[in-house]
């Protein structure tokens, strides 16, 4: 199942991320041709290469390219979304250092898809290298005239904040605003960045597109399963012998992944629980997954496949402490903007805390579920479904941990050196 | 993410505006760019269809000319684009990156999600703050280094990790950390 490498086919040469070694390797050909196609021809192929959005919501990229209204005659934008945070993931990383073209060259294709004459490429603010690799490429570009003849780029820095990688949080911040998401509809193919219409996607998204032009759709679809094509960067990470980012078909199954690609469990070499998609995706057991990766196969397994974040936990980890971790991450990047989702995620981790710390009450571990279930769906963005996915299922399916320290309350202290700012405002 | 900047609290305390010997705040000077800088302004608003959307990018030109962003210079970056100064404080205060108080000569920032945590970031942590003799939100007394704890810098393959000012270091032991902390002068 190590599919043949696609994105990662550069990856080991140590030029990769220059524009020679790119068109040594057939770069910028993919954009040649989508020249000589017409612009819905390119938007058609995508969709039936059946190309999901590898951010994290798995939407149909070519479906939503056809959202943009058909009869406007004002700006369009295309948007990267390089803002990586998902806790676990770093495939977008090695994609700007290593292959930057690749994303030019995706970006100049989307963008003749969609009519654009402007793109954005929104780089998380801590990504300084990331963000000089793909900025010397973008001039590379500009000086041999692949960008600047009806196509622009602009390479924009964030300042810190996990929620502007939700697209309309983005967007907020793109605009110069502290980085709100907004109320959908209207959907950013309608009303976008600066009120145009806009198409925000995922790099890992959009550097495969100049390989579906190539090859064609039917390549592409026929990698993965019958709903998603292609392959796709999982990174690994957590107890495994050889953490990295490894590119497969959406259709490997998770074991497949955690024994063969890393190699399998470190630790005390049993797996206990692995987080298959980021932080936001539900925890699945160690007998669980028989699963594949794609985003149908773990949606119907009660996860996601999200950003195919993979955190592989083996027998001596204790859950209760991994939610503590992750529910004071929610704590921190709620933006404050809906109450559920402001008050929610700090109590709740104040709750999870205080269950780790040898002070949980009887009743903490319902109240939790409770507040998490109510809170669902009920804001504007899917930043507290995302907490609510590590809460439930946590708790759900390793109560029998939680309720351990509970009886136990006050015989088991941890330490948390790291919590005590994240905690000033719970 | 409004006021809750980890860079609050005893870094802030630590370092109060200058007083004069009635306990009243010394004005601080007016900050303002170079020339130059002004011109690399006008081009960062020039790449936007809103000038506005520059004011990140332009956040962090202050941040690097001034040490932090304080409201002197929140008023002054206002200025340049025709904002209040109030829209200028509500970007800066909802994101980490842009520090409100002086910083160290260096920040060093470990991650302390999810993956760095089963390898071992707590004890890094620990470390770091013995090692500096301060805890995670302060700055060393000579200026030297402010220490945070952060969520995922998304290189979790190389867990433990931390970011330098602009590196990322992969792998740490307290070995190494020790090596990277003589480093920093």
């Amino acid at each position: 199942m190590t599919a043949e490498k696609i994105l990662t086919r550069n990856f080991e040469r140590a030029d990769s991320h220059t524009l020679t070694a790119y068109l040594e390797t057939g770069g910028y050909t993919a954009w040649q041709k989508a020249q000589t196609l017409p612009p819905a021809a390119i938007t058609e192929e995508v969709k039936q290469s059946n190309l999901r959005g590898l951010g994290g919501a798995g939407f149909p990229t070519g479906t939503k390219w056809s959202f943009i209204p058909k009869n406007h005659t004002g700006p369009v934008y295309l948007v990267i979304n390089a803002d990586e945070g998902e806790p676990g993931t770093f495939k977008d990383r090695y994609l700007l250092e290593r292959d930057p073209h690749a994303l030019i060259e995706g970006m100049l294709i989307a963008a003749r898809a969609i009519r654009s004459a402007t793109g954005f490429v929104y780089v998380r603010g801590e990504y300084v290298e990331p963000y000089r690799r793909f900025s010397t490429a973008v001039s590379e570009a500009y000086d041999a005239g692949y960008l600047g003849k009806g196509f622009d780029v602009v390479v924009h820095r964030g300042a810190g904040a996990y929620i502007c990688g939700e697209e309309t949080g983005l967007i907020s911040s793109l605009e110069g605003k502290k980085g709100w998401p907004k109320l959908k509809p209207p959907f950013p193919a309608i009303k976008g960045a600066f009120g145009a219409p806009t198409i925000v996607n995922n790099v890992e998204t959009i550097c495969h597109v100049p390989h579906i032009i190539t090859r064609g759709a039917g390549w592409f679809a026929s990698l993965g399963t019958k709903t998603q094509g292609g392959t796709r960067m999982y990174s690994v990470s957590g107890r495994v012998r050889r953490p990295g980012v490894y590119e497969a078909s959406v259709a490997i199954t998770l074991r497949r992944l955690i024994d063969e690609l890393a190699d399998g469990v470190t630790g005390n070499g049993r797996l206990k629980a692995v987080v298959p998609g980021g932080a936001s995706a539900a925890i699945l057991r160690a007998d669980e997954i028989d699963v594949t990766m794609d985003v149908d196969g773990l949606r119907n397994a009660g996860t996601m496949a999200g950003s195919a974040g993979v955190i592989v936990m083996d027998e001596t980890v204790s859950i209760p402490e991994a939610l503590m971790v992750v529910a004071r991450f929610y704590a921190h990047e709620s933006c404050g903007q809906c109450t559920p989702c402001r008050e929610s995620t700090g109590w709740i981790y104040k709750m999870v805390r205080r269950i780790v710390e040898g002070r949980g009450r009887k009743d903490d571990l319902d109240t939790i579920l409770d507040v998490a279930r109510r809170g669902a769906g009920t804001t504007i963005c899917a930043f507290y479904d995302g907490a609510v996915g590590p809460y439930i299922s946590y708790i759900e399916k390793f109560r029998g941990e939680f309720e351990a320290l509970i009886d136990g309350a006050g015989a088991r202290v941890v330490a948390t050196p790291a919590s005590r700012a994240a905690t000033a405002h719970a | 993410m409004s006021g809750r900047d980890r860079t609050d609290g005893a870094t802030r305390a630590s370092s109060r505006p200058p007083t004069d010997h009635a306990g009243l705040e010394v004005p601080a000077p007016t900050p303002a760019f170079s020339a130059e800088q002004l011109g690399e302004v006008r081009r960062l608003q020039g790449l936007y269809p809103d000038r506005r959307a520059a004011l990140l990018p332009v956040l962090h030109l202050a941040q690097e000319t001034f040490g932090y962003i304080s409201l002197e210079v929140e008023r002054y970056v206002a200025g340049l684009f025709d904002l209040t100064p109030a829209h200028v404080h509500e970007v800066v205060t909802f994101y980490t990156m842009f520090f409100r108080a002086p910083k160290g000569r260096h920040v060093v920032a470990v991650c302390h999600n999810l993956s760095c945590h089963l390898a071992g970031a707590p004890a890094i942590v620990a470390h770091l703050q013995g090692r500096l003799g301060i805890h995670v939100g302060e700055t060393t007394a000579d200026g030297r280094v402010t220490l945070q704890s952060v969520e995922c810098l998304c290189a979790c393959e190389h867990a433990p990790m931390m970011q330098v000012d602009d590196r990322y270091e992969f792998g740490l032991t307290p070995e190494k950390v020790d090596r990277i902390l003589e480093g920093l002068r």
